[in-house]
């Protein structure tokens, strides 16, 4: 499987996501500057974890406008798969590919610790080496992971089962409406997510858990 | 040409550091404060002086990336 991930200024998660791609696909991932036009001809792109610009203005708002968006909002029209994890997932978001929006914790400080999420549904590329209901731990590292979307945006993602993974027994980190971890688009090739699956991946990191959904990825592949 | 643009987070959106504010308020003694929200302010300067031409970009400005309007709303005063 042929992965890329995107670098902005103020990415710090991409080293982790680079060493968890190639350990599990096997193969090197390409770094994409986020000053590109155009992204290579891969089966997955990663929007990485980090503080893209500072979190100027919002966080993930100053990297949604920067040039490799354009293609990638493309790409993603396209089918190609794209996993945003942390700031990857409010850039996500700010760029309009994912619904709802990710504030500030709503206990205002930032965390950064262990939590438990459930895999809510096992039909998604993203997901479909998990079982259904499994619950695994995964860390977060966040200060604006506060998952938000209007009333009827809820709905239809829990009627459309876009919500694939969801803080579980009692470990919402940060107010996150129904718990919500992690979301895809109505197409089922976009995913963003708060916790780092990334950092979880082999014995040394304490754990494998987060290596599901990269193995669920290259099967899908 | 000067304008500002104010940016507040819908009715709805929950608003912790307005609610932290809030109750700092409260512990400073100041008695009969009720909901405080956070916002945004942006002053911008812009060249020409047609001021229905300015809100009009402007409101593309807030649009594109001054407002998320998913969470808020803004308001935008000339001159």
């Amino acid at each position: 499987m042929k992965t890329a991930v995107i670098v902005f200024p103020g990415s710090n998660r991409d080293r982790d996501m680079f060493h968890a791609l190639e350990l599990i696909t096997g193969s090197r991932p390409q770094s994409v500057w986020h000053g590109e036009a155009t992204l290579p001809d891969v089966d997955l792109v990663v929007v990485p974890g980090g503080f893209s610009y500072g979190d100027y203005l919002r966080s993930g708002a100053i990297a949604a406008r920067s040039p490799i968006l354009k293609d990638l909002v493309a790409k993603a029209g396209q089918g190609v798969t794209v996993l945003g994890v942390c700031n990857g997932f409010q850039i996500l978001t700010e760029a309009g590919l994912l619904p709802g929006a990710l504030m500030r914790n709503a206990g205002l400080t930032f965390v950064c610790k262990e939590i438990l999420l459930e895999t809510v549904t096992d039909a998604t590329r993203f997901s479909r080496s998990f079982k259904k209901g499994q619950v695994w731990r995964c860390p977060v590292a966040h200060h604006d992971g506060n998952y938000f979307a209007d009333a009827d945006t809820l709905q239809a993602l829990e009627d459309n089962g876009q919500v694939v993974f969801r803080y579980a027994n009692g470990t919402n980190p940060n107010g996150s409406v129904n718990d919500i971890a992690g979301i895809m688009n109505a197409g089922g090739n976009v995913l963003g997510m708060m916790p780092h699956p990334e950092n979880l991946v082999e014995p040394l990191n304490g754990g494998t858990d987060g290596r599901l959904l990269f193995e669920s990825l290259v099967a899908a592949a | 040409m000067k304008a500002r643009v104010i940016v507040t987070l819908k009715n709805g959106v929950l608003d912790p550091q307005g609610k932290a504010i809030e109750g700092a308020l409260g512990g400073l003694g100041f008695d009969g404060v009720g909901a405080v929200r956070q916002g945004k302010v942006f002053d911008v300067e812009l060249d020409g002086s047609d001021a229905t031409a300015a809100k009009a970009r402007l409101e593309q400005m807030c649009e594109k990336l001054l407002a998320n309007t998913v969470i808020e709303n803004y308001a935008i005063e000339i001159g």
